[in-house]
């Protein structure tokens, strides 16, 4: 079936998509705000980045998160300090709401050395060694291999955490992923799974590349719990992370959720987006993770709009002040190349 | 004095010695448990230290290598065996993109002080998917330490220097090597490391320059030489990044004439790398244009005399090395 030359309707069924996130709020007012905030700092944040990818200023590949923000916030809040993140290339989010702060991941972006990996990394592999953030990785797959040894060092040391690993659907079709789940399910490593189900391996619908879609069903082979949510739904997210961690942590075995969600950008910035139909992603936007649950907590009385407006004008200002930092900083110097290929003499 | 010993039980000796005097070191790999090893570098140590640390894996190099790089970043300082060169080729990933990058991708934060082991080389008929020198390849990797160890003393000794590394090691053991038994000196022996080739023969007509598996034959050759007249200096790399080139120059400029042994094919070969560097660094010093032996470009056949018609051989090697000297000697 050739799409591309038949136009973007063509042959494509658009999905049905569920209603949108709905019903009440279970938290108190500092809880929700917190989460509207966090969400807001994201959407904020790569608003900006994909205007300054326009002006040139960032470069290279860029992966927009837009849209997928509940699934970030939701399991970050859920996690605590000592426990290990790894992510992927659309990793913004994940960086900012563990901590990274907004100035460091903008000046990395631009490539300037006050970024949070020194500008050696750029938008695809952010790193904070003290906030237990481990990239940041840009080989599909890659980062889970990495996250059952980090939960089998915690295992071994022992050390009290858990691993957080997200990755993309697509990965499931990699081998590293069944390599990976099945070290830690057959040696009940304390990892948790995170698939960031957004339908499209770059422009690869499901369908078309797993024989099996149910993720959860293939997941559930390797003796895994397993836990399918609406990851457009930050309640829904942070409750179901919440449980999730909490059985990891106790019963000491891997826990693997399916956050389904949808991304409204392209997947990077060279991307014409020929693969999905307009349709399908306005449909979508319906479901938005910022808008809804703004609705939800102005239903309930939980959230004025004079509130919301702050909050989103302070996201802004962070914003603004990260750009600022970013402008400000300055090149690493060319004779500094062949820095950190190796570990210096007398640096661990 | 010293006391023989071979080159498996030199590597166990260090495994043990490295387990015993760290908590944080382990051993994963296929079969490095129960069954003992494929090589049995391992075997008698599931006893000793039980399934925690002497740890089986499953066939899968991509998923255990990268945990143990994994398990390394987390604080371990795990010892990866994989069976052989050939199947690690499943693994380059977690290797290449994830061990070697990490350091410099973080912008410096973060240091990946994995080691990891495997079987290399030809010459038991093993045929084609289990015969290859890939060791060039891991070399052309900056961010990577690759060993060779050729003797006794190195596989005894390199291990503690490798784990004592901060960053990834790769130790490349001939599987030709394993029965080698040896002098392994006392106390008194000068202490090793991990960042200088060294000379196995002293010689002053032509340098050849040879690592792991293929130290034996350039010594015997060297032996032949020697017998028609030429003296041949003999240097073992055995570190194949970073490259040794103070003394690989050295001998070169001593000896006028160089001969690089590399059981890995010719083209694209560690030895090719090797005789770039002579060119650029000693060409107003050679007699001769330098030469190299390496393998037929051609899988490795699994009936013997083909499998050795593909490899460096002694006779090969003297006949290269005489070859620089013209007619005469």
């Amino acid at each position: 079936m050739n799409t591309r030359a038949a136009g973007p309707s063509a042959g494509m069924s658009i999905p049905q998509v569920p209603a949108p996130p709905s019903g009440p709020v279970p938290w108190d007012k500092a809880l929700s705000l917190s989460m509207l905030a966090d969400m807001l700092r994201i959407r904020r944040m790569e608003e900006k980045c994909a205007e300054l990818y326009g002006q040139q200023k960032i470069r290279g590949f860029l992966h927009l998160y837009i849209g997928e923000e509940a699934v970030a916030t939701g399991a970050l809040h859920a996690l605590q300090a000592q426990d290990n993140v790894v992510a992927t290339y659309r990793e913004h989010g994940h960086a900012l709401l563990r901590g990274v702060r907004m100035d460091a991941i903008m000046a990395e972006m631009y490539g300037k050395q006050e970024g949070c990996s020194r500008g050696r990394g750029g938008s695809m592999h952010l790193f904070d060694r003290g906030r237990r953030f481990y990239g940041g990785n840009a080989i599909v797959g890659g980062g889970l291999p990495l996250a059952a040894g980090l939960a089998l060092a915690d295992r071994m040391l022992p050390r009290q955490a858990l691993t957080a690993c997200f990755f993309g659907e697509g990965a499931m079709a990699e081998g590293a992923f069944h390599e990976a789940v099945n070290l830690a399910a057959l040696w009940q490593l304390p990892v948790l799974f995170f698939c960031e189900n957004n339908l499209y391996a770059m422009g690869t619908a499901l369908a078309r590349s797993e024989s099996q879609t149910d993720l959860c069903v293939k997941a559930e082979s390797y003796g895994m719990t397993t836990v399918r949510v609406d990851g457009m739904d930050v309640v829904a997210v942070y409750e179901a992370v919440q449980r999730a961690a909490q059985q990891v942590r106790t019963m000491g075995r891997p826990v693997f959720m399916e956050l389904q969600t949808y991304r409204f950008r392209a997947h990077s910035m060279f991307d014409p987006d020929l693969y999905r139909d307009k349709a399908e992603v306005e449909a979508w936007k319906t479901r938005g993770p910022i808008h809804t649950f703004t609705a939800r907590l102005k239903a309930q009385g939980s959230l004025t709009e004079e509130e919301f407006l702050a909050l989103d004008a302070a996201a802004q200002a962070e914003v603004d002040a990260a750009v600022a930092f970013a402008e400000a900083g300055s090149w690493e110097p060319v004779e500094d190349l062949l820095r950190d290929v190796h570990t210096p003499e007398g640096a661990v | 004095m010293g006391r023989r010993i071979t080159y498996r039980e030199a590597l166990r000796e260090a495994l043990r010695e490295a387990l015993q005097g760290d908590p944080r070191v382990f051993l994963m790999g296929e079969d490095v448990g129960r069954y003992g090893g494929t090589y049995a570098v391992s075997k008698g140590l599931l006893d000793e230290f039980g399934p925690k640390r002497i740890r089986d894996t499953p066939l899968s190099e991509l998923g255990f290598v990268g945990a143990g790089i994994g398990a390394a970043l987390g604080g371990m300082r795990p010892v990866v065996e994989v069976m052989t060169v050939n199947f690690s080729l499943l693994a380059l990933d977690p290797i290449v993109n994830t061990a070697a990058m990490l350091r410099h991708m973080s912008g410096g934060q973060f240091s990946v002080p994995v080691v990891i082991r495997m079987a290399t080389g030809a010459g038991r008929q093993v045929a084609a998917q289990h015969s290859n020198s890939f060791e060039s390849w891991y070399a052309h990797v900056p961010g990577l330490r690759v060993l060779a160890p050729a003797t006794v003393e190195d596989a005894r000794g390199m291990l503690a220097l490798a784990l004592a590394d901060p960053d990834p090691v790769l130790i490349f053991e001939h599987a030709q090597l394993y029965n080698l038994e040896g002098e392994l000196p006392d106390d008194t022996a000068p202490a090793l490391d991990i960042c200088s080739a060294r000379v196995r023969r002293a010689g002053t007509d032509v340098s050849l320059i040879t690592h792991g598996g293929s130290l034996p034959k350039v010594l015997q050759a060297a032996q032949e030489l020697a017998g028609l007249g030429i003296s041949a200096e003999v240097i073992d790399l055995r570190v194949l990044r970073p490259l040794d080139d103070a003394t690989l120059m050295a001998s070169v400029r001593k000896c006028r004439r160089a001969v690089v042994v590399d059981e890995s094919w010719r083209s694209g070969s560690l030895a090719a790398e090797v005789m770039a560097r002579i060119m650029e660094q000693a060409f107003f010093d050679l007699d001769a244009p330098p030469a190299r032996v390496c393998s037929e470009e051609v899988p490795i056949p699994y009936a013997r005399h083909m499998e050795e018609a593909a490899l460096p051989q002694v006779p090969k090697i003297v006949a290269a090395a005489r070859a620089l000297f013209g007619s005469t000697p």
